[in-house]
């Protein structure tokens, strides 16, 4: 009985039993579905062994879905608990925990799988390549992702939730302070997943560098493509640095050493500083791609070329490089003297800089431009504006002597949601029914899409400007509750309120993928946008080999000037491709990395031993293994072309 | 003859022992702790560039311009973290 006592809940309540037995029944009933639809095999041979990068772009983005509906959950009972003063919905502690989780799970688990999944489904599209570079290493990627993200969600039913913030800062979050197994979750989950997201920038440098159709230079790749590029480039730069400070956390909490303790020679700050050299780049790593997503919706639908593109590309090697240059400004408060925060602060407000170039670059691409108001394009154009004032708070907050004042309030917690939501989350989202028929060969309903949208834009500003407000008040952040006499009440119910209609506009988007499943034709075609980038030369959905023939590229936007300028993208003949196996060691190695983190959060010596046994044996197995890939004829491609009405050839 | 005759690696090679001679000369001269490290992480850093650049051939292939921009960019990031972190926690940090 002793050794079950580990796995108790920290600090339950109605709230988390009541989870506890939803997740019980869901997790039964996808079971029996399963079984009794009799889908376990398709589900094993088709999806879970899987190495074709788009149907694990798919999957990243289904789970970064589920995950966003996880973090939302947890927003709407932030909002639900401050909409009134003294409020006892939730207790102090339970509050820390859902923030935390908010936190980690929205940027994590939610917005960088989103974007690795667009990358993942898009990216060799637009090089006109067959897959990534390494398919079987992004396979184990996406696993190890997935894995990660299901320790971390399985934290508050067993044994704990994480409480120290997103952050994490020692000593708040040493054994001392934090007494339960929740930081070891943030430790293992955050280690495992990051593993994965390491292995996808190597992946996709690779890809990018050396799988490009023939004529396609560098400069004359899409810009998702490059924005691509930068993201992965700065992924293996800052992502090392997570690794070793979470292991340093590890060690410190686990083992007893004193990396991130406030004494016998250790330096809690340090943490702070490791922690914040990864999660400066981080917000790059989130945006740059954004910043693509809407290159390629802004061109397309004003039907213009991209204004400025060679300044675009060099503006973002700029952020790429500057990133890596800023992280102090996320703790200007922490002790260093003026000399050291006025260096810090002038890098930041540089970094405006090229920012505001690629503002200018999308206004002057719609400038004068035959602009369509579709679903991505309404998502771009609401971007510019509402991303230009999350930048300008930004700034406010970079000039170290005035960020003594707004450190720490709710005015920080506006800035960094104006930045994310309409940069980030719109981006996403445009990216995702813009390229939804890339994927399933069909259409979002404009309709309820246009609905989704007003809601998520209307409801955005409802809850996040009256934080401006409250936060030049004084309101601090990360505070379970606050008296009447504060006045910051009724600005936190139209928060609230604000946070529902965007609850309401992610309902409305799922209810349109079921609706659109339901009802939208099938025959839109194989260009349903009019766009301008190579993915869309091939077929809706995408065949399995991509092309059919590799497509030979003079521009950045090949597809346009074969439609327009007479351009042959595919002048060959078909010739057989080859295409790697699929493998169920992926996945495996995914459950024995969730076994091995389980294990060592709650010091099971033996399941740590057994599992690490295990995934090395999954590499020797790798090593020794001989897999030479298989064919496809000719003349089952010729078949697959004709389904699809000929190649355009 | 004289094309077959690898005559820069082998000046390399000289050099890479010139430069080990005068780090080694930081153990048998007596000099100051921040003489001897200056002497240390400059030999260490013109070391590193050499054996890059002439014996793992950076320079050689298709790839060059790649190759240094990676290595460069690796080396200012590196640069920064390093001297941003000092300047953080300990030159400009007041208690």
């Amino acid at each position: 009985m002793e050794f079950f006592e580990r796995f108790a809940i920290y600090h339950p309540s109605p709230l988390i039993y009541a989870s506890m037995v939803a997740i019980g029944l869901v997790s039964i009933a996808i079971v029996v579905g399963i079984t009794y639809f009799k889908k376990w095999g398709y589900l094993w041979n088709e999806w879970l062994t899987t190495v074709d990068h788009k149907k694990i772009g798919i999957m990243y983005i289904i789970s970064a879905l589920l995950m966003l509906f996880r973090g939302g959950a947890d927003a709407i009972m932030m909002r639900l608990q401050t909409a009134v003063p003294d409020n006892s919905f939730l207790d102090a502690q339970h509050y820390n925990e859902v923030f935390t989780t908010h936190g980690v799970v929205m940027i994590m688990f939610m917005a960088m799988p989103f974007i690795i999944g667009l990358m993942n489904f898009i990216v060799p599209l637009q090089i006109g390549a067959r897959d990534v570079a390494f398919p079987r290493l992004n396979a184990i990627s996406f696993w190890l992702f997935f894995f990660g993200a299901m320790l971390f969600n399985v934290s508050f039913v067993i044994g704990g939730s994480p409480d120290a913030g997103w952050t994490n800062y020692y000593p708040l979050a040493s054994n001392e302070f934090s007494p339960s197994v929740g930081v070891n979750y943030y430790n293992w989950a955050l280690q495992i997943s990051g593993i994965g997201t390491l292995m996808t920038g190597i992946n996709f440098i690779a890809t990018i560098l050396k799988m490009r159709a023939p004529g396609m230079k560098l400069m004359k790749m899409p810009m998702f493509t490059w924005a691509s590029l930068l993201t992965n480039v700065i992924i293996v730069f800052a992502f090392p640095v997570l690794t070793i400070a979470l292991l340093m956390g590890t060690f410190d909490r686990q083992f007893g050493t004193n990396f991130f303790t406030s004494m016998n020679g250790g330096m809690d700050m340090m943490w702070a500083n490791l922690f914040w050299i990864w999660g400066h780049p981080e917000v790059y790593i989130l945006i740059l791609p954004a910043f693509g997503i809407y290159s390629e919706i802004i061109s397309t639908f004003s039907e213009r070329n991209l204004y400025g593109y060679k300044s675009m590309v060099w503006s973002m090697v700029l952020i790429s490089l500057f990133s890596f240059t800023v992280w102090l400004h996320h703790f200007f408060t922490m002790g260093q003297n003026a000399f050291t925060n006025s260096i810090f602060s002038i890098t930041t407000i540089a970094i405006a800089i090229p920012t505001g170039i690629k503002i200018f670059n999308w206004l002057l691409t719609m400038w004068k431009g035959k602009i369509r108001f579709t679903v991505p394009m309404l998502y771009s154009i609401a971007f510019i504006p509402l991303f230009t004032i999350g930048g300008a708070t930004g700034v406010m907050l970079g000039i170290a002597s005035a960020d003594y004042q707004y450190h720490n309030t709710m005015f920080l917690v506006a800035h960094f949601h104006n930045v994310i939501i309409p940069g980030v989350v719109f981006a996403v989202l445009a990216g995702f029914t813009y390229w939804w028929p890339k994927m399933f060969g069909f259409m979002l309903n404009e309709k309820i899409g246009k609905w989704a949208f007003w809601f998520l834009t209307i409801g955005f500003c409802l809850a996040f400007f009256p934080m401006y407000v409250t936060g030049l008040d004084g309101q601090a952040r990360r505070m379970y509750t606050y008296s009447e006499a504060t006045g910051f009440g009724p600005l936190n119910m139209l928060s609230f309120f604000g946070a529902g209609l965007m609850a309401i506009a992610f309902a409305l988007i799922v209810y349109n993928v079921y609706y659109s499943f339901r009802h939208s034709p099938r025959n839109v075609g194989d260009d349903p946008w009019n766009a301008r980038s190579l993915e869309w030369a091939t077929h809706n959905p995408v065949p399995e080999y991509n092309f059919a023939v590799t497509p030979e590229v003079k521009s950045s936007q090949a597809f346009w000037d074969q439609k327009k300028h007479g351009h042959k993208l595919f002048d060959k003949e078909y010739e057989e491709i080859h295409m790697p196996n699929k493998s169920g060691v992926p996945f495996i190695m995914g459950v024995l990395f969730s076994i091995f983190g389980f294990s060592f959060i709650f010091a099971i010596w033996i399941g740590v031993i057994l599992s690490a046994i295990g995934i090395f044996a999954c590499m020797i197995h790798r090593t020794f293994e001989q897999v030479h890939g298989f064919h496809i004829s000719v003349k089952e491609i010729k078949e697959t072309e004709e389904k699809f009405g000929g190649a355009d050839k | 003859m004289k094309e077959l005759f690898p005559m820069k690696q082998v000046n390399g090679f000289i050099f890479s022992l010139l430069l080990t001679v005068i780090a080694l000369s930081v153990y048998f001269l007596d000099m100051s702790f921040s003489v001897a490290m200056t002497i240390l992480l400059v030999t260490a850093f013109i070391q590193a560039g050499v054996q890059l650049i002439l014996f793992m051939h950076a320079g050689e292939s298709e790839d060059k311009s790649s190759i240094y921009t990676t290595t460069f960019y690796a080396i200012s990031i590196a640069l920064f973290t390093v001297f941003g972190s000092l300047l953080a926690m300990i030159w400009g940090y007041m208690f």
